[in-house]
């Protein structure tokens, strides 16, 4: 945060060009990101991203709470995929674990992140629109959002910050008739995809604005670590589900959307793409969720149902142990990555053997997208700058941390 | 699920394509390695750094040629105190590998992996910012979350989370 320092972070270069402050309070920057750019005239020459405005030490937190804990403050980071984030941090904790997690909670985990991923590509796709100037996108996708919350609170209670899923499986068994919730849901999605496909496709006004800005070749892609649908819409196919699979993704079939174009139109398409696979997911899903328990037999690690602790003394004396001095996770350390809805979301847990994690590491994909911006700014027009930052689709919460 | 033990014989792991090619460049540079909970990590001496992502990240059979992540862990009181950690992914064969190097806390400084890989920019900024770790020919080292002016490296393990009072 330069702002405290009496030196520039940025000077101008030559005679002509000038040094602007973008942000952090421009509505188009997605909360509070500050862009300093050198301009000559309406051309972007430089680009330097500026963060940190919303650092919270959340790696530092982690490190002076109980593993079950952390849970809560995964969902904090990145506040539009709290599951996905969920997700990767119970796997890494499981993985330290050595642990197996029932089929049943395995599903319902694949089921929810991808209602978590079709969440984000609203919200994304409605604010992205509304930067670029097509207002009514955000009112459609915003309606099917609320759809996708009221889900979220009928499984965990809440509709944003869910810390829905356990070290060992889920909290709860989802309510009676959650299941028959989703499919309506589901069965409706695909008409209302084509609605925002309507709005937005073929309208001439939208592809003048996204077709052929910001363009990112693959080698500078990869150089410059961006991930996700950013990473892909430069033509290079991986998708961690599928190449990497985790949480018994490899059990459903969907198609990984790839563009070559690798400009903001083509990564537009790639998430259009993945709201209607994600969908697809859903279904499957929904088609064979197993029975059987939500949460594995590790009475040490996972809290026992209240049926028993009411009836049993071990279950009672596990519950409280568990409450009071958390469990003790074998030392190690592991790297477990998903792939969130920016691209891959990692977190790096290091384990002293104590119920304490010794360090929590999150590698967000926001943080890296990030750095690709300058590359496809520098040289373009100030009002691409907008579109390019909505096309990389960043939460600054995850950037901070 | 019981956990395997963890395997630290360089002479076991010979076979992992990361470990061969660094080992047929130059075996010094390699002190350790270890394959644990399915993850392999390579133990890389601090001279070597920079030279070694290049060999890998150039490696024909088994390009990792994706930087996932730079990071740090503090063993405070423990020397050598900081372990800088890269994660390196191969997109080709969808290949991971962790590279360690260890830091002494009276002089924590290694060679910068941003000629390598542009992506290690904000990561290597991140290091220094909160853990104090200098990156030699880091082309713009300066704090990235915490504000200009702060003191201290709050992910150290002599930072108290409170901050000091």
């Amino acid at each position: 945060m330069a702002h405290l320092n009496p030196t520039p972070v940025l000077e101008p270069g030559q005679d002509r060009t000038m040094i602007l402050n973008m942000g952090p309070q421009h509505p188009s920057t997605h909360g509070v990101l500050r862009l300093i750019l050198e301009i000559d005239g309406e051309n972007v020459v430089r680009m330097m991203p500026d963060i940190g405005y919303l650092h919270t030490g959340i790696e530092k937190t982690c490190e002076a709470k109980f593993y079950q804990q952390v849970v809560v403050l995964t969902d904090r980071i990145d506040y539009l995929c709290p599951m996905t984030n969920n997700l990767c941090y119970v796997l890494a904790v499981e993985k330290l674990l050595g642990m197996e997690i029932p089929p049943r909670a395995q599903w319902i985990r694949v089921m929810l992140n991808e209602l978590t991923r079709i969440n984000s590509h609203l919200v994304w796709l409605g604010t992205h629109a509304l930067d670029i100037g097509a207002m009514s996108v955000f009112l459609y996708c915003f309606r099917e959002r609320e759809d996708v919350l009221r889900l979220f609170e009928a499984v965990s209670g809440q509709r944003m910050m869910t810390s829905y899923f356990r070290v060992g499986g889920l909290s709860l068994e989802p309510p009676l008739g959650f299941f028959d919730r989703v499919k309506y849901f589901t069965d409706r999605f695909p008409s209302r995809v084509d609605e925002y496909e309507e709005l937005l496709t073929s309208n001439p006004i939208w592809v003048e604005r996204t077709k052929g800005v910001a363009y990112m070749s693959p080698e500078d892609a990869i150089a410059l670590g961006a991930t996700g649908p950013t990473l892909r819409a430069s033509g290079v196919d991986i998708d961690l589900r599928r190449d990497m699979p985790y949480s018994s993704y490899e059990k459903f079939q969907f198609k990984v959307p790839v563009s070559q174009d690798g400009d903001v139109f083509a990564r537009y398409m790639c998430r259009v793409q993945e709201l209607r696979e994600s969908n697809k997911i859903v279904q499957q899903t929904l088609a064979g969720v197993p029975e059987g328990p939500i949460k594995a037999d590790a009475p040490k690690v996972v809290l026992p149902d209240r049926e028993k602790m009411k009836t049993q003394m071990e279950a009672l004396i596990y519950h409280f142990k568990i409450i009071t001095e958390g469990f003790a996770v074998p030392a190690g350390e592991v790297y477990q990555a998903v792939e969130s809805p920016r691209g891959e979301m990692g977190y790096y847990v290091v384990s002293d053997g104590t119920a304490k994690p010794y360090r929590v590491h999150m590698r967000g994909a926001s943080f890296a997208n990030l750095q690709s911006l300058p590359k496809m700014c520098e040289g373009r027009l100030i009002a691409d700058v907008v579109a390019a930052i909505g096309s990389i689709d960043i939460i600054l919460g995850e950037i901070d941390r | 699920m019981a956990l395997a033990p963890a395997i630290t014989d360089l002479e076991k792991l010979k076979e992992a394509p990361a470990l061969a090619r660094l080992l047929s460049w130059n075996a010094a540079a390699v002190t350790s390695a270890k394959f644990d909970r399915d993850e392999l990590t390579l133990y890389i001496d601090r001279p070597y750094i920079r030279e070694a992502c290049v060999i890998l990240r150039d490696f024909e059979e088994n390009p990792f040629d994706f930087l996932s992540d730079v990071t740090c862990v503090d063993w405070y009181p423990a020397e050598p105190r900081f372990e800088v950690v890269y994660h390196l992914l191969s997109i080709p064969q969808k290949d991971r590998v962790r590279l360690k190097v260890k830091l002494s806390g009276d002089d924590p400084s290694i060679e910068s992996v941003t000629s390598v890989w542009p992506a290690a920019n904000f990561f290597e900024r991140e290091v220094f910012d909160l853990f104090g770790v200098r990156f030699q020919g880091h082309p713009y080292l300066r704090r990235i979350l915490m504000p200009e002016d702060w003191e201290g490296h709050p992910l150290r393990k002599d930072y108290p989370v409170e901050g000091y009072r």
